[in-house]
């Protein structure tokens, strides 16, 4: 640390090139967070406060329902807590563009998903209300939704009685999710069973159920209580699938196609051309200084020292350009998210995406400021200060 | 006053650097031929032209000198250029694999407001109205070339990850299908027989998820089938499994109804006809488009926020880039300041060492261009890849690296040159000749 004026006038040395070598640095942190956000939208299975809940579903297609009668049957299963079931409503508003993640629910459903924390008071008028849907706070500014509101939905699936497809619902509640909820919590359009069943042109509905969140008395029962419900439809047609809803939500998240692998393939690319752009000109700087190495080896500097010094210097360097580009990250993902109108869920950078992002940095840094730094270590005095 | 100059100058380099990306992103590819074949023949006959070429000469000459910071030029940009255009294929690849199912002899009939097959109800009473429809096909027998479909969705297990199940499209067809969609033919094995349990796979579905060979056995809603043939078709269907309309209604108990109706036209123009009748019909609340419509609007969404994002990190990486090209090309200027004085002082204009700097930067960028643009077409052009579509069950389509994106690759190539050349070209004319001389 005593060297650190040292390090730092010579980083600044030729303030252009420095400056130059900092942008590049800057634009590949920029990405990086810009994209690393993307991957944590997609892979938002991780759902701290549902590590209790199991998802049943078909086992032959997402597209087939199981019997409500079901339900009492995996309520007596032990170690089940509660059992809650729900369908896919398949909404739009207004316009085919607008789609609305919104599922009929029963009653308890809003129970065994803690992390929507709807105020009592709302909760009371949704119960009380037939029509009533409640919706995650950023659906709701998405659309500029009050409490109160009457919204029609058109589900693109099932008609009313009637044959209209436009259902009218009375929004009685906005939620705000709880810490640890899975991203794009807050885009959710919840409303009662009851008035789906009641109102629906398809009559089986009110027979079948899309799909059952099963919540636990402890998370370490989920595979012996997964394997108990799966049994109770083994060899009829109507076999179900139980796995935890982590599980559910990733195997989901796989089918929309590797965010992962595109997102780790681009970085490669993105961070092999950034050592060699900072390689280059760093290997350059310390080619210039030979004499002024010279100069502090023979006024008693160690080698140790100087290899110390010209790889802490190629550090500094990727940390000044990572931190400004990982801070402008921060600044440019939540308008993005903004202005793709609730399309893209891009959570902010979290303390993760910074931990990874300084790792990068110190690696990326001493790789690039090895060769160099080696160079110097080795640096014979009379040699270099004879200009040979 | 000095200072005002130098601001003045950092002003109108700026305005050039605008006014060029403006017209080179304008320019079709003849116009920039064009420019090419006219720089080329001010270089072979003028006197300038000549100068310009011997100065580029001896730069060139050195550039195996500074191999290594002339290949940050070409590497970073082989990175922007290979990552775009990658990007670019993924987009372009999966609309046209949508976009290529449908055509506008053929149209498709679904329930009102539907959206998409999946979400779809027919009873078989609207299919046959929609079927003697006026403007429909007829055959030889005088019936109608119609296929009243279903698509049902089958959890099968991918290939690269056995582990997770993934939605696969299963399409009920009927005997016509087969006059209905002539893309489709059978590769390996036979068409299914009605009334069977039996379906062909899609060459894209076999080659992403696991089981699907001819001749094996499938678990579908509880009871076996079997696997008797393979069909291609280069498009969207191809991701599909197909068997016959009645046997997989009547597996997923769908008794007589349907999710869709495709229908042969007389002509294209036969549409309106098609669509005014079945829109008067009292008995029906149908949604009418060509499948070509139906086909390419599924792919809008997915192709926009592809094309979004390639081409904003596409940006953000030249960015890098240039600044990379920058300091190559300050450190080359200036280890070669002398010799750029020394040619200054002999009698050479500004105007040769300019465009000899730039003209560096800019094969270094091509060359970049071209390795970048390169690799990406080896190793990506047909690479198949699946992602959710419309009847939320899997669409597989391949990358498509084509011509015309190997030529944005380049185009971008060589505006990141121009901007990372400029500068130091600029530079390199402006420093006094006294100056230069003297620093070394």
């Amino acid at each position: 640390m005593k060297y650190m004026h040292l390090i730092w006038a010579a980083l600044f040395r030729r303030k252009t090139r420095t400056f130059f070598t900092l942008v590049s640095i800057l634009a590949a942190f920029l990405l990086f967070g810009m994209l690393d956000a993307t991957r944590a939208a997609f892979a938002s299975g991780d759902s701290v406060v549902g590590v209790d809940r199991l998802i049943t579903t078909s086992k032959y297609s997402i597209i087939q329902s199981l019997p409500a009668s079901l339900s009492t049957r995996i309520q007596a299963i032990p170690g089940v807590k509660a059992v809650a079931a729900a369908n896919w409503f398949g909404g739009i508003y207004q316009d085919p563009k607008n789609f609305v993640l919104s599922f009929a629910v029963s009653e308890n459903y809003l129970d065994i998903y803690r992390e929507i924390e709807l105020p009592a008071d709302q909760r009371k008028v949704y119960e009380n209300t037939r029509t009533g849907a409640v919706v995650g706070e950023a659906l709701a500014k998405r659309f500029g939704w009050k409490l109160g509101d009457k919204v029609p939905l058109q589900s693109t699936i099932f008609p009313q009685r009637n044959g209209d497809k436009t259902w009218p619902f009375d929004i009685v509640g906005i939620y705000r999710p709880a810490k640890g909820a899975a991203n794009g919590t807050d885009q959710q359009f919840f409303f009662h069973h009851k008035y789906f069943e009641d109102a629906n042109a398809f009559q089986s509905v009110g027979t079948t159920v899309g799909w059952y969140a099963v919540q636990l008395t402890s998370a370490d029962k989920a595979d012996s209580v997964a394997r108990a419900i799966d049994a109770l439809s083994a060899n009829s047609d109507h076999e179900t699938k139980t796995q935890t809803e982590q599980a559910f939500n990733a195997s989901f998240a796989k089918q929309l196609g590797d965010i992962g692998l595109i997102v780790s393939a681009i970085m490669g690319a993105v961070f092999f051309t950034l050592i060699l752009l900072t390689g280059n000109p760093m290997a350059q700087a310390v080619r210039e200084r030979t004499h002024e190495l010279a100069v502090l080896k023979t006024i008693g500097f160690s080698s140790h020292s100087v290899l110390g010094m010209v790889l802490a210097e190629g550090i500094l360097l990727l940390v000044l350009g990572g931190v400004l580009g990982l801070a402008l990250a921060g600044i440019v993902v939540p308008i993005v998210a903004k202005g793709s109108g609730g399309m893209l869920n891009l959570p902010p950078i979290g303390t993760q995406t910074w931990i990874l992002g300084l790792v990068l940095m110190v690696v990326i840094g001493a790789l690039v400021g090895a060769l160099p730094a080696l160079r110097a270590m080795r640096l014979n005095i009379v040699d270099a200060l004879a200009g040979r | 006053m000095k200072r005002m100059k130098k601001f003045g100058f950092g002003l109108l380099t700026l305005l050039i650097v605008a006014a060029f990306l403006v017209v080179w992103i304008a320019l079709p590819w003849q116009g920039i031929v064009a420019i090419a074949v006219v720089f080329a023949l001010w270089m072979a006959l003028t006197r300038r032209g000549r100068q310009t070429w011997q100065v580029t000469r001896v730069g060139l000459a050195t550039v195996v000198q500074r191999l290594g910071s002339s290949s940050v030029v070409v590497v970073g940009i082989a990175g922007v250029v290979g990552v775009l255009v990658a990007m670019l294929a993924m987009s372009d690849g999966f609309a046209e694999t949508l976009r290529s199912t449908g055509n506008d002899r053929t149209a498709i009939v679904l329930r009102g407001g539907s959206q998409a097959e999946l979400n779809s109800i027919l009873d078989r009473d609207s299919a046959n109205v929609v079927m003697q429809a006026p403007g429909v096909k007829k055959d030889a027998q005088g019936r109608p070339i119609a296929s009243g479909e279903l698509v049902v969705v089958a959890n099968l297990p991918r290939k690269s990850d056995p582990g997770s199940d993934s939605n696969v499209p299963i399409r009920g067809v009927s005997a016509d299908v087969w006059s209905l969609r002539d893309q489709v033919k059978i590769v390996e094995g036979r068409k299914f027989t009605p009334g069977l349990r039996e379906l062909i796979v899609g060459k894209g579905a076999r080659g992403q998820f696991a089981g699907l060979d001819v001749g094996r056995s499938i678990r579908l809603a509880g009871q076996t089938w079997t696997v008797v043939g393979e069909f291609v078709s280069n498009d969207v269907l191809e991701s599909e499994l197909w068997g016959d309309t009645q046997s997989v209604a009547s597996a997923y108990r769908r008794g007589s109804s349907m999710q869709s109706v495709t229908v042969m036209l007389d002509s294209p123009a036969a549409f309106d006809t098609f669509k005014a009748s079945l829109a008067g019909d009292p008995r029906l609340k149908v949604d009418v488009s060509t499948t070509q419509e139906y086909f390419s609007k599924q792919s809008e969404g997915l192709t926009r926020v592809l094309r979004a994002v390639g081409i904003t990190v596409g940006i953000i990486m030249a960015i890098g880039a240039v600044f990379g090209a920058l300091n190559t090309m300050f450190a080359a200027i200036q280890a070669r300041a002398r010799e750029i004085a020394t040619l200054r002082a002999i009698g050479f204009r500004g105007i040769p060492v300019v465009v000899s700097v730039m003209l560096e930067t800019m094969l270094l960028a091509l060359l970049g261009g071209v390795i970048g643009a390169g690799i990406v077409w080896i190793v990506f052009n047909g690479y198949t890849a699946s992602t959710l579509g419309a009847n939320f069950s899997q669409v597989v389509f391949r990358f498509h690296v084509s011509a015309a994106l190997l030529w944005t690759g380049i185009k971008w190539a060589l505006a990141i040159g121009f901007i990372g050349g400029l500068f130091p070209a600029l530079r390199a004319a402006r420093v006094p000749v006294t100056t230069a001389l003297r620093e070394l």
